[in-house]
């Protein structure tokens, strides 16, 4: 029994708050830069973080997703804006449902950081399902996927499209299609509309997705995002808690008001709370994948309206100084607006949970 | 990161699970002295205060077998390990932890052999969640204390053999905790008196106790005079992953189910309406959030790193269930909710005691201060 990161996997830790401290701070993150973020990735590749699940035959680091969560958890943390869970989905996508020879062609350049992946699976704004995928390519790709995570910092886009044979992901270099960006309220989660006018759909660059690979995939999206919930959630508890030591009031520090303080203990139960439900989650992903779906919904829907009111909570007891552009804290609300519908918002993630313990 | 136990601790789970195949039976095929032999059973497994040590009559049980142990006797619904829970809980541990050899002596093996059952004098009427203001007053006169004062909400005090009191023998302190001051009282004695409380769901289970010159012998003083707070809030290094009511709470969830399963709402079948899968989820989630950060602890405690207040979080999470899970069975059943007469009353009636969870050993605002404060470090009231 260990529900625990080992040595290594602190170390990892350790690496990665260094890089954001030194190298990504919330400065940086805030210049939303893209040929800053373009040479972020370039080290963050040379570090290994790019790879890590990617196995070492394919000059990945071979790790697990509880390793990936390790770093997805700081990076959430900083407010990173690099697009590592497009690309460690991509990588999840190539290495469980492409064949050998596309495992060949793309793995050792994802981990190399030569090719950076965009990622979008659905056309429908918020429709967790195979029927969501719509984008056609029975014949060549023509269409629109308008909700493109990480496009304009990518070299290849990796999106759902719907084959003769069902659904499958295509491989895209994106000086073949359109990329334009939309006007999204959480910057360090660009995105972009991605246009396709007879785009070439050949073998090679299509995965098909079975339902269950589908599943597997949004599952791991879910783990993702959370394991970014985390950390950012963290962040808020602890500027605020930062805040309500510091903030006098009527006499006192606001944080010894039980109004303010009882507040935060009740964000430190959630965010106890679908910490845990992830890691167990991320766990699954590569020990008890039968328990994915299941490990993964109850994650993501604890964590989905449990960020979303942190947000809000952390901005509102800061008061008028947290309602300002120049505060970080308003930062992370917009995170938490992102990140609840993703992969399913907890409307989706519980009916699941409610169908998978037999209602 | 895994989830196996080690080959000797499956092994250890292989024995609970025979001897419980063994020797429980279905609840309607108990004799009547079923309970008197489990008792003596479990006894002579060692696995009554399986935690404590050998010297005192325990098993040293570590924490991955007290974990196993709990989880199997959950799961198979097996009844208390002890007719006395206050004795097994929190007076054992106090003694353990702070008492003399003649007390070990003494008091340790009624206990394990459920011979005495025990309650505990915390509370009074001016001082609940306060607790260490409390002002029930212990005179030392000669070879013993002369107690005078009155406790209240002592659950199990109408049938009690022992109370273990909470006293204060300094009013003059700096620091209200420094002047409190434990004694182990035979209920039998002369000059107290318990008058049972009626409780919400019409049982009889606690009382108020008054103390009128009630005289304590100083040998059973636990602690030293002016330490009693540090027993109170001592517990041994006990397993604390919540492994048992978590295992328990699944239990109760599959019951909940198949109680949506058999109910219509709105003329269709409960099961299919959104917001009654949504808050079976959402329970069912909450208890895996409890299993989890369970075994967080757990593994914690496993590689030797101290917890320190993390465990008020499933305290929270499991009042807001104990409270939840009731309510929406009761509500789900609509005007059947509501009466005794029905197969589904056991909802009904379990509607009116989560107080014994949710108040008893500090309510769940206590619990949030205890959270930010000790954890998140914010100033005190």
């Amino acid at each position: 029994m260990n529900f625990g990161f080992s040595e290594e996997q602190e170390l990892l830790r350790d690496q990665v708050v260094r890089f954001i401290t030194d190298e990504c701070p919330i400065d940086v993150v805030r210049t939303f830069d893209p040929d800053t973020n373009r040479a972020l990735w370039k080290k963050i590749a040379e570090l290994g973080w790019v790879g890590l699940t990617v196995p070492e035959r394919f000059g990945g680091s071979g790790l697990k997703w509880v390793d990936l969560t390790v770093v997805l958890e700081e990076t959430g943390r900083g407010l990173c804006p690099l697009p590592l869970t497009s690309n460690a989905l991509a990588c999840a996508a190539i290495l469980r449902s492409g064949s050998i020879s596309q495992q060949k062609e793309w793995l050792p350049k994802i981990a190399s950081g030569s090719v950076v992946f965009g990622f979008g699976l659905y056309d429908e704004p918020n429709w967790i399902d195979k029927d969501a995928i719509t984008l056609d390519a029975s014949d060549r790709i023509t269409g629109t996927k308008t909700f493109v995570s990480d496009a304009l910092l990518a070299t290849h886009v990796m999106v759902g499209v719907q084959t003769k044979n069902g659904p499958a992901l295509t491989m895209t270099d994106v000086n073949a299609v359109e990329c334009v960006a939309l006007d999204v309220m959480d910057r360090t989660k660009p995105a972009a509309q991605v246009s396709f006018d007879q785009v070439q759909a050949t073998a090679e660059c299509l995965i098909p997705l079975s339902d269950a690979d589908l599943d597997y995939l949004n599952s791991c999206g879910a783990v993702a995002i959370t394991a970014e919930m985390v950390g950012a959630a963290e962040a808020v508890l602890g500027l605020t808690s930062d805040y309500a030591k510091e903030r006098i009031q009527f006499g006192h520090p606001i944080g010894k008001y039980q109004g303010v303080k009882h507040r935060l203990a009740d964000m430190f139960v959630d965010i106890e709370s679908f910490k845990s439900l992830l890691y167990y989650a991320a766990w699954c992903v590569d020990d008890a994948t039968d328990e994915l779906s299941q490990a993964a919904s109850r994650a993501k829907a604890t964590a989905s309206d449990a960020f979303a009111q942190i947000g809000i909570d952390g901005v509102g007891l800061h008061g008028a100084i947290g309602y300002t552009a120049e505060y970080d804290v308003q930062l992370y609300l917009k995170r938490a607006k992102w990140a609840r519908a993703m992969f399913g918002d907890s409307d989706f993630h519980y009916d699941r949970v409610a169908t998978l313990g037999g209602l | 990161m895994d989830f196996d136990f080690t080959p000797d601790e499956e092994a250890f789970r292989t024995e609970v699970r025979a001897f419980l195949s063994q020797n429980l039976p279905p609840r309607n095929e108990r004799s009547g002295s079923f309970m008197r032999d489990w008792l003596d059973k479990v006894r002579a497994k060692g696995w009554v205060g399986f935690s404590w040590p050998k010297s005192v009559g325990g098993s040293d049980g570590d924490v991955a077998r007290q974990a196993i142990l709990k989880e199997e006797m959950a799961l198979a619904g097996a009844p208390p390990l002890g007719t006395s829970f206050m004795g097994l809980a929190w007076v054992g541990p106090g003694i353990i932890q702070y008492g003399t050899d003649e007390q070990k002596a003494r008091f340790i093996p009624d206990i394990l052999d459920s011979k005495v059952t025990w309650c505990t004098g915390y509370s009074e009427p001016n001082h609940g969640s306060d607790l260490a203001a409390i002002q029930t007053k212990a005179e030392r006169i000669g070879d013993h204390y002369k107690v005078n004062g009155q406790k209240i909400w002592t659950t199990g005090a109408p049938y009690a053999d022992w109370m273990i009191l909470l006293t204060r023998t300094d009013f003059n302190t700096e620091v209200k905790h420094d002047g409190i001051t434990c004694l182990l009282v035979p209920m039998k004695t002369e000059g107290v008196e318990v008058r049972p409380i009626e409780n919400m769901a019409g049982d009889r289970h606690f009382a108020e106790v008054f103390f009128t010159d009630v005289e304590v012998p100083i040998e059973n003083r636990l602690g030293d005079e002016g330490k009693g707070w540090a027993v109170t809030i001592s517990a041994l290094a006990n397993e604390r992953s919540s492994i048992g009511e978590v295992t328990q709470m699944f239990g109760k969830l599959e019951d909940l189910k198949q109680l949506v399963r058999g109910t219509r709402k709105q003329g269709a079948p409960a099961s299919e309406d959104p917001l009654v899968r949504r808050r079976i989820a959402e329970f069912e989630t909450k208890i895996a959030a409890m299993k989890y950060n369970g075994l967080r602890y757990l593994t914690r405690q496993l590689r030797g790193q101290p917890l320190s207040s993390e465990t008020s979080v499933n305290k929270l999470l499991r009042a807001s269930l104990e409270i939840e899970m009731d309510d929406f069975a009761v509500e789900l059943q609509g005007q059947e909710g509501v009466q005794f007469q029905t197969q589904t009353a056991r909802w009904a009636r379990s509607s009116l005691s989560w107080p014994n969870v949710v108040i008893g050993g500090g309510t769940p605002n206590i619990q949030r201060n205890i959270i930010s404060e000790r954890i998140l470090g914010l100033p005190k009231d």
